[in-house]
């Protein structure tokens, strides 16, 4: 009995410190606090270091996670980011926002019988350790080659290719459209999932190296690919991301108040609109918040309307709970704020006063029929089970598609029926020569660590091509 | 920073002139298009057409209303100081062709995006008409440089202080009842270019209007300056910002115009306090 305890207590995966939901439902600082040495140090010798880890096989950029979790236990904190950092140059960014329960540590051997062993918040740790108490090494560089390349875009999928890239010698430039860098890291996701000032400390790291950064540059309007290589680069990677929001198409969605979620997340994290009057930006404050559609952006919108002070907030989603994208911490978290899931609904139209403001919306019930194409079953309505929800503000959260701008400029770039640049998946080459493409605008909206792989695997390819050619 | 490096006054201070160095864009811009412009780092993102661009000189030249907090705080800056962020040439430039006879209707400081529209229908062997007006006088801006543009040239203030006493519509109506025009190009306030249009579509001439509404990426990536034209959702950042005058939907989009407008009007009193205080 008593030995069988020990062996449970042996196996209880170490707690993540966060925040309490009452307080941080009306703040925008991060949620998990992050762990301690020691909880580090215990959750590190939960890893049985498998012969044959499959957590790695999880992994779309296959960081040695035995090694560097190893290394944790050992309490090498400054070896185990090294470590990491062989495959993956943003571990404080993934450490919190991969879907770790699909991956790495969805394969966990551990997870099993008990929890899996917390691969992302051991990543997260050692990326914070080095920021915060490391000695700011960075990685030596390969002597130059004189070969300039354009990185468009400076979402995960840019930044992951302009760091391997300048380690091999080469003259990295990346282009913004946006003030600030980091794409949707600084757009799309939260301040209170992913702190800023980590996505700016990665981009400093690479600044240091050597990248350059132009902002304010449209690629497709300020200048064209085509352009780019005028101007003496010999490569170009797009890593625009998929930035077109998709919209319900139904009546009454130009009515005030109902807004796509880039715009609703642009204006909280990218303008910091959270602090207006102190900024310039305005956001809409909604009191009553119906946010469509269940994937992480959904869940960021939700919560964010929460902690700028709505009093009730409902995730609307056509299919069941089964069904939904978001990643579990995120569904977790957003219940524990007390954001209502109203599953099953799907709205037809929404209703607008005198003023042209959104006052509530129609919605139909509706039922899971056979599965389609996605796998997942499809929602059929119910016919005449329509009611009418009320809300203030409506944000739309149900994808996005592949934006024009840059594709259409570029003469030679074959596109699919959607509009997405056509690659070849093992090394991100396009169709037009001297031209990578690789992330969202490739697969569609995806997440970041599938966007970091596709740069990684381009990088590689570019770097070949430097030395030997397309 | 993109420096200014000419500032003008006009229209009794209610109106800023300001030309600013980004070479890149000058070299890229045409008329019709718009740039984005952010003061500084708390500063929100308010897209602005372009006036005139000059390529040689790497200088590009915008005008606008004071109307809210960002632009009053715009306004405070002096030649030699700067924007944090410009961004552009965006949106679609305007299709210039060789059709005839055009009529170019301007209202407020709608006649600064009107301005090199203008000169270019002029340049392509057009015979110009131009209208422009405002409330009064001296709110009238570009009167000089419209009627150098133009084959034919009329003012109207509202008050009668110059001009015509009245609206530039009623100007319209009297040309195109003696008149045979090709295109009309209406840019001012919405109501001016609803009234414009309206008036147009009567006697069957292709119009074009340019819309100003709320954006911030100005690359279609957000949907906040949506627009119905034709009762179809038209992203006027990317697909416009001109657009068939004739199929646009003006009280929608004046509507939407004034989704900030508390927010905005108590944000512009706090500044005006803080400048007081200072």
């Amino acid at each position: 009995m008593s030995e069988k305890t020990t062996q449970k207590e042996k196996s209880s995966r170490q707690s993540m410190p966060e925040q309490k939901a009452e307080v941080r439902k009306r703040n925008f600082e991060e949620v998990p606090l992050g762990y301690s040495k020691e909880a580090a140090m215990a959750e590190a010798k939960r890893c049985l270091q498998c012969k044959k880890p499959s957590c790695i096989e999880g992994c779309p950029v296959g960081v040695d996670i035995p090694g560097f979790i190893n290394l944790i236990g050992e309490g090498k904190f400054a070896e185990s980011i090294k470590k990491i950092w062989e495959k993956n140059s943003l571990p404080a960014i993934c450490g919190r926002v991969c879907p770790q329960e699909i991956q790495c540590e969805g394969k966990c051997i551990v997870g099993k019988k008990a929890e899996p062993v917390a691969i992302g918040n051991l990543e997260r740790f050692a990326a914070d350790f080095e920021r915060l108490y490391g000695k700011g090494e960075i990685p030596s560089k390969m002597k130059s080659t004189g070969k300039k390349i354009a990185v468009v875009g400076s979402g995960p999928s840019g930044l992951t290719v302009a760091g391997d890239l300048i380690l091999k010698g080469h003259d990295v430039t990346v282009l913004e459209a946006f003030h600030k860098t980091g794409g949707v890291l600084v757009y799309g996701i939260p301040e209170f999932r992913l702190p800023k000032s980590i996505v700016a400390s990665e981009v400093a790291t690479l600044e240091k190296l050597g990248v350059k950064i132009n902002c304010n540059t449209v690629v497709g309007k300020s200048v064209t690919v085509d352009e780019l290589f005028q101007e003496g680069y010999d490569a170009v990677y797009v890593g625009v991301g998929a930035g077109l929001p998709y919209f319900m198409n139904i009546p009454g969605e130009n009515l005030i108040g109902v807004l796509s979620a880039n715009e609703y997340l642009t204006r909280a994290n990218l303008m910091k609109a959270y602090l207006f009057p102190n900024v310039d930006t305005p956001i809409p404050m909604g009191k009553n918040v119906a946010v469509l559609g269940a994937g992480n952006v959904a869940m960021d919108s939700a919560r964010t309307a929460m902690r700028l002070g709505a009093e009730h907030v409902s995730i609307v989603y056509r299919r069941s709970r089964q069904e939904m994208p978001a990643r579990s911490a995120e569904i977790h978290h957003a219940e524990e704020e007390g954001i209502e899931f109203k599953l099953l609904t799907n709205p037809t139209k929404f209703i607008g006063n005198d003023k042209g403001r959104v006052i509530g919306m129609e919605c139909i019930k509706m039922e899971l029929g056979e599965p389609d194409a996605s796998g997942r079953r499809k929602p059929v309505p119910l016919k005449g089970s329509e009611f009418i929800v009320d809300c203030d503000l409506v944000v739309v959260a149900v994808g996005a598609g592949a934006n024009p701008l840059l594709t259409r400029s570029t003469e030679g770039l074959s596109l699919n029926k959607g509009g997405y640049i056509i690659a070849d998946l093992e090394n991100g080459k396009t169709t037009k020569k001297g031209v990578w493409a690789g992330g969202d605008i490739v697969t569609g909206q995806a997440t970041v660590i599938l966007a970091m792989g596709a740069g990684r695997k381009a990088a590689d390819s570019i770097h070949k091509y430097l030395n030997w050619g397309w | 920073m993109y420096k200014i490096v000419k500032r003008e006054e006009m229209a009794e201070g209610t109106v800023v002139l300001n030309e600013i160095e980004a070479p890149s864009i000058a070299k890229k811009a045409k008329p019709g298009q718009f740039v984005i412009l952010k003061a500084n780092e708390e500063g929100e993102r308010i897209p602005l057409t372009m006036a005139d661009t000059d390529p040689e000189k790497g200088t590009i030249t915008i005008i606008y209303m004071v109307v809210g907090k960002s632009t009053a705080l715009f306004k405070t800056l002096k030649v030699g100081e700067g924007y944090q962020d410009v961004i552009g040439p965006l949106g679609q430039a305007t299709h210039l062709d060789k059709v005839g006879t055009v009529v170019c209707v301007g209202g407020g400081t709608g006649v600064a995006v009107l301005y090199p529209i203008t000169r270019g229908l002029k340049k392509m062997g057009n015979h110009v008409i131009s209208i422009i007006g405002a409330r009064t006088k001296s709110l009238l801006i570009l009167e000089d440089k419209m009627k150098e543009a133009s084959d034919e040239f009329y003012v109207c203030t509202d008050d009668g202080s110059y001009g015509h006493k009245g609206f530039v519509t009623e100007v319209l109506k009297n040309i195109l009842d003696k008149t045979k025009v090709a295109l009309a190009v209406g840019i001012g306030p919405v109501p001016m270019m609803k009234f414009v249009s309206k008036i147009t579509k009567d006697y069957d001439v292709k119009t074009i209007v340019s819309l100003n509404p709320i954006m911030i990426d100005g690359t279609g990536m957000c949907g906040g300056c949506r627009v119905s034209v034709g009762g179809k959702t038209k992203f006027a950042c990317v697909e416009g910002p001109e657009f068939d005058g004739h199929a646009v939907d003006y009280d929608e989009l004046m509507k939407r115009l004034q989704a900030y407008r508390e927010e905005e009007e108590n944000c512009r009193l706090k500044f005006e306090a803080s400048k007081k205080a200072a």
